[in-house]
């Protein structure tokens, strides 16, 4: 395999099948910020994401306004059209809610929920997967065979229809008010558990390749018990393509996410996500007050697409099937 | 060859009863079936009674064998949000999805397959980055909202299309159809559209992808050799060869048209299995649930069974393999 980044097609959607490992390269981080510099859309989308990132993560400090601080509201406000459309002020840049919520606050707090549901979502399903990918990649056998059937078996349904389903059950033993507390963890479990097959799928594939090699048979003469080998020698080999798939599950679960709570499933108006806030907004597009779910909408779109445009990008630079 | 295919059968059988027992514990353990029936304040002997005539007494085994049995002859149960056969309500919404389902894929491979085969065809080329730059925005755009832009543009904005129901539908036998009258094709406009759009970019990549693999390989270059004209390669040659797996892929993406249905019935209040499916969800209707996904699994996996079995009809590589 040559130094270089392989001359891949930028949008050719290739498979991670990672069933040839990518070699242990001490030098792929320096490449990937050259090439992150080199690519201006990955660039524009990295800085984009990275700026989400830090108002969810701080929402306090980048809001103009605590929405949920019923001090702060009034109803005075409501329904002000944003700052460039008649009527609007600086004083709401993107306009308020029913209630006189600012929106663009509402947005940043709704988007720290939209990424914590997101990427709890995706830390569930990279456990979930990568665990059964190397238990059944490494044991083979039955074990195997019986893990890639269930896989086979999830596979057949769209995610978003395992996330509606693990919500109606949740509903179904939960009740409705508890359940409506719970929101957040409930539709973690929900796109982790509807999204663990891809890793599942790509890990198992470098484990069984892996495992056959002198370097393990050489671990467990030294006394390297199975779980060691598996943790130690196997999946850093895999952790570069479960990367790839984690940056383009996190645009899908945060898509599973909004749509879930835009029909009603998900996160409550209470503690809103991008979703529920468009939900909300829904029912006044009608009367013309279209930015109240237009507005998170171009948000929810923005955080996506800058995803998915990165995963693009980290998946043509890392992609370990070179062509 | 019967081996082979008796072999996928038996396992697509297998998924099914997977399945149905994931449902058949739904249907059992989520929500007291007794309590549907009698309410709270039924006594020990009202409840013995109604358990016995539910046959909930039974051992495991016995009763998810009657589960089965039940589901085959197209017994679901009874709604508990609706009161009414489970069945019976699945047949009415059925025509309303496969419909707005049919239209959306019709739109999305008149739209897709040419727009796929444009950029492979002109690489690079300035209008294959907007293409490209489009598709990309069609596969992260939400689908509920390319739904309400929708309605807030035509509807709201311009009142061009309505923006809920199916309008009117003319009954067929029980099949309801609403290409018949002017009202119900309008209705299906938006809808049809916002079902359409992310099929659309999924589909021109995929296609695109699969041509320009086609087209690095040998055979076509030999093509280019004997001096064929570019049109005569691109589409004897290179498109042909295309059609193999970006049928499969298409076949497969009816599965996932189910999942995007569900939320287009919803933006638009469009009244088929989708919106039912959600509304069951929301009120924790247990038998509707398990029938849908009962019913859902039917689908998928003989969609996959048929498409596994038309690869094996139409390459005779594979059927060598399988023989040899």
């Amino acid at each position: 395999m040559s130094m270089a980044l392989p001359p891949s097609d930028p949008d050719t959607p290739a498979q991670i099948t990672a069933a040839a490992p990518a070699p242990r390269r001490r030098w792929a981080n320096g490449l990937l910020v050259s090439g992150l510099l080199r690519d201006k859309t990955a660039l524009v989308a990295a800085v984009v994401l990275a700026l989400l990132l830090l108002a969810a993560a701080f929402p306090a400090f980048f809001a103009p306004y605590q929405v949920f601080d019923l001090r702060q509201i009034s109803l005075m406000n409501a329904f002000v059209p944003p700052v460039w459309i008649d009527g609007g002020s600086w004083t709401f840049p993107l306009g308020t809610d029913d209630q006189g919520r600012d929106i663009l606050s509402a947005i940043i707090y709704g988007l720290r929920v939209s990424l914590t549901v997101g990427l709890g979502g995706v830390a569930l399903a990279v456990v979930i997967g990568v665990t059964i990918g190397l238990i059944a990649g490494f044991t083979g056998g039955i074990v195997d065979a019986a893990l890639m059937r269930v896989a086979d078996v999830q596979l057949t349904f769209p995610a978003i229809l395992i996330a509606v389903m693990i919500d109606g059950v949740s509903r179904a033993i939960l009740g409705d008010t508890a359940r409506a507390e719970a929101a957040v963890v409930v539709l973690i479990i929900a796109v982790g558990l509807s999204g663990w097959v891809e890793y599942a799928r790509a890990v198992r594939g470098a484990a069984m390749v892996e495992r056959r090699r002198d370097y393990v048979a050489a671990a467990r003469l030294s006394g390297v018990g199975s779980a060691g080998i598996m943790v130690r020698h196997i999946l850093p080999n895999v952790l570069t393509a479960v990367m790839v798939i984690g940056t383009i599950h996190l645009g899908v679960a945060i898509l599973i996410e909004a749509t879930l709570s835009f029909v009603g499933l998900g996160i409550p108006p209470t503690q809103p996500s991008l979703g529920t806030l468009i939900r909300v907004g829904n029912s006044y597009l009608l009367s013309g007050e279209w930015w109240i779910a237009i507005m998170p909408g171009i948000a929810l779109l923005i955080l996506v697409l800058a995803i998915n445009l990165l995963g693009d990008f980290l998946r043509d630079a890392l992609n370990p099937r070179l062509r | 060859m019967i081996w082979f295919m008796l072999r996928r059968i038996a396992s697509a059988l297998l998924v099914m009863l997977a399945v149905t027992a994931i449902a058949f514990v739904m249907f059992n353990y989520l929500g007291d079936p007794v309590v549907a029936i009698l309410g709270q304040d039924a006594s020990v002997a009202q409840r013995r009674a109604v358990e016995a005539q539910l046959g909930l007494d039974q051992p495991l085994i016995v009763r998810f064998w009657a589960y089965l049995m039940q589901v085959l002859q197209g017994e679901f149960g009874i709604s508990y949000r609706l009161g009414r056969p489970v069945v019976e309500v699945l047949i009415e919404r059925l025509p309303a999805t496969v419909e707005l389902a049919a239209t959306g894929m019709a739109i999305a491979l008149v739209i897709g397959i040419p727009a796929g085969i444009f950029a492979a065809i002109r690489r690079g080329s300035a209008s294959t980055r907007l293409l490209m730059g489009a598709s990309l925005f069609g596969i992260s755009v939400p689908t509920f909202f390319v739904g309400i832009v929708l309605i807030w543009v035509f509807n709201v904005t311009l009142s061009m299309l309505p923006s809920f129901g199916r309008g009117q539908t003319v009954a067929i036998g029980w099949w309801t159809t609403g290409f018949l009258t002017q009202s119900g094709l309008v209705a299906l406009v938006l809808p049809a559209i916002t079902i359409a759009v992310f099929q659309i970019a999924m589909i021109m990549r995929l296609v695109r992808a699969e041509m320009l693999e086609v087209l690095r390989s040998d055979f076509i270059l030999f093509a280019r050799a004997r001096g064929l004209s570019e049109w005569r390669i691109f589409f004897r040659h290179a498109f042909a060869n295309t059609l193999i797996p970006v049928i499969t892929v298409i076949s497969l993406q009816i599965g996932s048209l189910i999942a995007f249905a569900v939320i287009t019935e919803s933006v638009f209040q469009w009244p088929g299995l989708g919106l039912l499916f959600l509304q069951s969800v929301g009120a924790a209707d247990v038998p509707m649930m398990s029938a849908y996904l009962i019913v859902i699994a039917a689908l998928f996996v003989s969609i996959n069974l048929i498409v596994d079995l038309l690869y094996f009809i139409i390459d005779p590589r594979l059927r060598a393999r399988v023989a040899g």
